[in-house]
């Protein structure tokens, strides 16, 4: 491997998954509403650590969102030339913590889209929500189910964590998307969680392995961190979950959201005339039997597979509290 | 790796250069936003916003195309609109039989998936325009200016500082693995995926440890020198008559191109 052209391309390419919305593919609204949330959260996320790390803050998360950035240019061959690498919310929520890992994560985000144009800056909002909080807090929220079992199961726990949260990730993009009516969602939903399947392989592999080193060499660091307010990000964690896939059906079946705001405001009246009238009696094609159907699959696997980590959970848990 | 390998061309004293940074950010997201709301096929307006933006390439004193050049990240993303083509309902332009389906692209469809790409293409050249005449400190500064909290500021500083270093760190932990596993002919790799996931998450939590420990001694530095928790600069930033002008100017140009996209072709 020749390091120089990697030097480039890595930190920018290894991170080009299709995550990153570059500016106008997301309708205003849209990307209002993203920001709208996102500060919300950051707001929450500023205030709490602010109280624990004072003015130790900037250094501390700055040079961790360093570390998530140059994290993400370690890659390893996978097959046929492919690679994995790191995206790394997961890793950062459990090993900074939910709080500082959003900050570092949104740092991440910021400075992808501002110095390497990778992800838009209108829509940097919506970008953070994807990236930094939607998987955070669902990785983070799986992986707390599993504290205090075995090394091994945390361990797993966290491989499905990272899975799941780049599964979340790619399937908000998608929504996000056909809210937008920039792509039909019966073709995105399926070929944004196919392509992320993959790539969410990797991410869990990396996690889990880095989480291990950790555990080895620095246990502390893992154990006192997050020990209160557990079951909390469990809690969020669900709900972040469940709102991500009651999500799928609403945005599958509402209009354009730029256009109906505008037709609700007469916001297109005050246009008079455009000639570009395709979009107020644009009707969305995708509400058809294939794209509801299709997000109906989607939604039943998704239950399916947290049923199955809660019942697992349990089940583990039981023979613990036994002994 | 040095901060200098990624700002060219930040350093120059362009006309365009020397505004106020508040200015320069504003104008950019204007200019993001109206792009957004441009209708779909608003040729004449995406024509005058591109030729907009190749006038301020010109006054930054920059190569014509330098945006157009670096524009191709999004390239991989319009991949997701294509989708759009197929399923919007309009006149057939083109249709076919792939397996059981009927694929039909429609003019609408195609309308609106060239009007999707054209956006986000002019959106990123501006993006780029506005990180090639703006030093990122100076831009950093121009967000706290605009309320962005003072402490995600701080952060992203501070990250952006660093980046450099740990990229750095990342890179002689990636040299010292390519000296330790000699790789084998026509790109194979040596061991189980496992094995090699695992060498990559232990550098991974290697670099981890690395970066806290920094922040632990940068932390120290800062307080040996006085850090109360501000970050103080030397440039004042403040916006002069020039910069208004400028400001307003440019507003005007993107309403203009606004108003040429949504009325109607003479």
């Amino acid at each position: 491997m020749s390091l120089a052209p990697s030097l480039f391309t890595s930190p920018i390419l290894a991170s080009a998954t299709l995550l990153h919305i570059p500016d106008g593919f997301l309708n205003l609204v849209i990307s209002l509403l993203c920001w709208l949330i996102s500060l919300a959260v950051l707001a929450g996320a500023v205030r709490s650590t602010q109280r624990q790390f004072d003015e130790r803050l900037a250094p501390l998360a700055g040079i961790m969102a360093a570390f998530i950035f140059a994290a993400q240019m370690i890659n390893f061959p996978v097959a046929g030339g492919t690679s994995g690498h790191l995206v790394g919310a997961t890793l950062a929520f459990i090993v900074l913590g939910p709080w500082l890992g959003m900050l570092a994560m949104t740092a991440v985000i910021a400075s992808q889209a501002i110095i390497f144009q990778d992800g838009g800056l209108v829509v940097m909002g919506a970008n953070i929500l994807v990236m930094g909080i939607v998987p955070g807090v669902i990785g983070y929220g799986i992986y707390q189910m599993s504290r205090g079992r075995s090394r091994a199961v945390q361990l797993a726990a966290t491989g499905v964590a990272a899975w799941i949260s780049v599964m979340a990730a790619a399937l908000v993009v998608a929504l996000l998307l056909g809210a937008s009516g920039t792509t039909s969602l019966s073709v995105a939903i399926p070929a944004m969680l196919g392509i992320h399947a993959l790539i969410g392989l990797g991410e869990a592999l990396i996690t889990a392995a880095a989480l291990s080193f950790v555990m080895q060499t620095r246990p502390t660091l893992v154990q006192d961190g997050a020990a209160v307010g557990q079951r909390r990000w469990v809690i969020a964690g669900t709900l972040v979950t469940l709102a991500v896939l009651l999500l799928a059906p609403l945005a599958s079946a509402s209009p354009d959201g730029l256009e109906w705001v505008a037709e609700q405001t007469g916001f297109l009246d005050t246009a008079q005339n455009a000639p570009y009238n395709i979009l107020p009696d644009y009707t969305l094609p995708f509400l058809g039997e294939t794209g509801v159907s299709t997000i109906l699959a989607g939604l039943i696997g998704a239950l399916l597979v947290v049923g199955v980590m809660f019942g697992l959970f349990r089940l583990l848990r039981r023979p613990r509290q036994a002994s | 790796m040095h901060a200098n390998t990624f700002d060219r061309f930040e350093h120059r004293h362009s006309l365009i250069h020397r505004l106020d940074p508040r200015v320069k950010t504003v104008i950019t997201l204007l200019f993001i936003v109206a792009n957004v709301l441009l209708p779909d096929g608003a040729w004449l307006a995406f024509l005058a916003a591109w030729a907009f933006l190749l006038l301020l390439t010109v006054l930054a004193d920059l190569p014509l195309f330098y945006a157009a050049k670096r524009s191709f990240i999004v390239l991989p993303f319009t991949l997701a609109a294509i989708t759009v083509m197929f399923t919007l309902p309009g006149q057939p332009l083109l249709s076919w039989q792939m397996g059981s389906r009927q694929m039909m692209i429609t003019d609408a469809g195609l309308l609106r998936f060239v009007s999707i790409v054209i956006r986000s293409w002019l959106s990123i050249q501006m993006a780029i325009l506005l990180t090639a005449v703006t030093q990122l400190p100076d831009l950093l500064h121009a967000l706290q200016h605009l309320r962005v909290p003072r402490i995600l500021v701080a952060i992203i500083s501070f990250m952006y500082r660093y980046l450099f270093v740990l990229a750095d760190e990342a890179m002689r932990l990636l040299r010292a693995r390519e000296a330790r596993s000699a790789r084998g002919w026509a790109g194979k790799s040596g061991g189980t995926i496992w094995w090699r996931a695992r060498v990559a998450g232990h550098m991974v939590g290697q670099l981890m440890l690395r970066s806290l420990e920094r922040s632990d001694r940068v932390y120290n530095a800062m307080l040996a020198r006085g850090y109360d928790g501000r970050l103080l600069t030397l440039n004042p930033h403040r916006m002069q008559p020039g910069d208004w002008l400028a400001g307003v100017l440019a507003a005007a140009v993107i309403a203009g191109i606004q108003l040429l996209g949504r009325l109607p072709p003479i």
